[in-house]
């Protein structure tokens, strides 16, 4: 094992220890900061996880490829995760897609060096539609040209 | 036809501090409550009549009676796994009001007898939980948090767990299993109601906007709260509209209003002055609403039952004329075939099959038989299940087949018609 937390990490770690009732509660903050610390999960640094929470491997590879918000392979620097679900469709995600595509020159799925574009269910803000999240940022009432825009912004 | 109970101080500015939220009156509630014993603040929540604001309405009260007659250690979880589509409420409170609902859950806590309290948000939710945490570590630091709330005998601690992507974790077994550290797996319910059990001690579990609500009913009296809405479906909720609509938003109104009036006034009506041709009126999973069936409908649990749907969580999709029905149908049947957790057959094989017979007919690709198939596939998944998933996408299907059979069978012409060519 070569994964261990960094300093913040484990602050953070032990100050959530005591908040918890049984060990086995912090799967997913722990999950959650290995992501932050290595960009995604790896094999390693579930092991690791199995051993301070003292689980089963095998639960924690079950947790991880559970929830879609973990990354369990290296991710381009930008994920660009475009809302697909029924208010953003009605109101013009295709658009959007295509504004990306033509953008970037990938299409959905595909990653360039600083991006990947993938489609996600309902993220929760379809009053905003079309929206996608910029990694944990969620962007609102889109148009393709700040679509662009802001692609054109971050390539800088 | 807004009401401001929960949204109150939305638009103040900077109303997510606590220094402005303490100028608008939080945490006043809590003095008078913490002089009077536990079970005073849930009859009071009892008598409002206040129901769970998640979208199954069940009488609040009742839920927490549950856990508060259990003697041993529990837990509050407050559920801000906001995942329905069409769904953004929570998040304003989050977002303008945080203190709005760390006040609730002081009182909640107080009424059951819990010294913990969870808020399981959303993995996306990056935003609105530091929001909430920064709004947390500012009651901590004032003494509303901690060892002793407000300077009160009780203690009390606040932890916010992120999800990470699971629209079933907003179901609340699966929430639980999910905040134990699983995979998010709803658990088969007991006969006789009983509340959740986390790590097997008892817990109850509320929606963010159930919470925030508890404040206006302590301080005011559940009089206050029962003058708004209807008898049996008493004050306010935050609506949403998006969709085809000129002013997509949250809007608090009392229960019991007109949909069609709320759409053309409050909403301004369709966007790019088109017709209207359908509403879901609750979150997805809630069966789809004709123009017509729009006119008559009234915003409270019972009307909406009457004309064969459901108000659920309030967040309302808008349709124009333009609207292919079809292409509805399978973009919410995606999602559910992408969100079913797979632990039951009829609903992870089922949500496959639907997905791909629905696209099927959106390809021209369709057999003649396929809405039978449709309506046969969703009888199975319909109550065979263990949780409510199954059952939702069953109302769903059946509700776009009743009311728009027609655009169905159209589209399935023509893949037969150009099959024989």
């Amino acid at each position: 094992m070569s994964f261990v937390f960094n300093e913040v990490h484990e602050k953070q770690f032990q100050a959530l220890l005591p908040r918890y009732p049984h060990l086995k509660a912090l799967v997913l903050p722990c999950l959650w900061m290995v992501q932050y610390q290595e960009g995604y999960i790896s094999a390693d640094a579930m092991a690791y996880i199995a051993h301070r929470l003292d689980v089963p491997q095998a639960h924690l590879y079950g947790v991880a490829t559970f929830y879609t918000m973990f990354n369990l392979e290296p991710i381009a620097k930008y994920h660009i995760q475009v809302c697909k679900t029924l208010s953003c469709e009605l109101c013009g995600k295709s658009a959007i897609i295509e504004a990306i595509e033509d953008e970037l020159g990938i299409k959905v799925n595909e990653s360039t060096e600083l991006f990947k574009l993938t489609e996600v269910e309902c993220l929760g803000a379809c009053g905003g539609a079309p929206m996608l999240a910029m990694n944990e940022e969620y962007h609102e009432h889109l148009s393709p040209e700040k679509t662009r825009a802001l692609l054109q912004r971050l390539s800088q | 036809m807004i009401t401001r109970i929960v949204s109150k101080n939305f638009d103040i500015k900077n109303s997510h501090t606590l220094k402005v939220a303490k100028e608008n009156g939080a945490y006043k509630s809590i003095d008078e409550a913490f002089t009077q014993p536990p079970y005073r603040v849930e009859t009071e929540i009892e008598n409002s009549g206040l129901r769970g604001k998640g979208g199954g309405g069940a009488p609040a009260g009742a839920k927490w009676c549950l856990v508060s007659s259990d003697e041993s250690r529990s837990y509050l979880v407050v559920n801000a796994d906001e995942s329905e589509p069409g769904t953004f409420k929570d998040r304003q409170i989050l977002e303008f009001d945080p203190h709005l609902l760390i006040e609730g859950i002081i009182l909640t806590c107080y009424a059951i007898g819990a010294h913990e309290a969870y808020i399981y948000i959303r993995g996306e939710y990056k935003f609105f939980t530091d929001r909430l945490n920064e709004a947390i570590a500012e009651a901590y630091k004032d003494g509303i948090l901690g060892e002793k709330v407000k300077g009160f005998d009780y203690q009390l601690d606040i932890t916010v767990h992120r999800g990470a992507g699971a629209y079933i974790c907003g179901e609340k077994s699966a929430l639980i299993e999910s905040l134990e550290g699983n995979r998010g797996h709803p658990r088969l319910k007991p006969q006789k109601p009983s509340p959740e059990y986390y790590f097997g001690k008892p817990t109850l579990v509320n929606n963010v906007e159930t919470i925030a609500t508890v404040p206006f009913i302590i301080n005011n009296g559940a009089d206050a709260y029962r003058a708004h809405g209807t008898p049996k479906s008493p004050g306010t909720l935050l609506f949403g509209m998006s969709g085809h609509i000129n002013n997509p938003g949250i809007y608090e109104m009392a229960f019991g209003q007109s949909m069609q009036e709320f759409i053309d006034t409050i909403g301004g009506g369709v966007k790019n002055g088109k017709k209207l041709k359908a509403v879901i009126p609750g979150g997805a999973s809630t069966p789809v609403l004709t123009a017509e069936e729009v006119k008559e409908a009234r915003l409270d649990y019972e009307s909406m039952r009457d004309i064969g749907s459901a108000l659920g969580t309030g967040g309302m999709i808008i349709m124009d004329e333009d609207t292919c029905m079809v292409s509805a149908l399978k973009n919410l049947l995606s999602f559910y075939h992408h969100e079913s957790c797979g632990q039951c057959t009829p609903c992870r094989e089922g949500t496959a099959w639907v997905d791909g017979i629905i696209a099927n007919i959106l390809n021209k690709n369709a057999k003649k038989d396929d809405l039978e198939l449709l309506s046969d596939i969703s009888k199975t998944m319909n109550g065979k299940t263990i949780c409510v998933f199954a059952p939702a996408v069953a109302m769903v299907i059946d509700g776009f087949i009743l009311r728009f059979r027609e655009e169905f069978e159209t589209y399935i012409e023509k893949s037969l018609g150009e099959a024989h060519v």
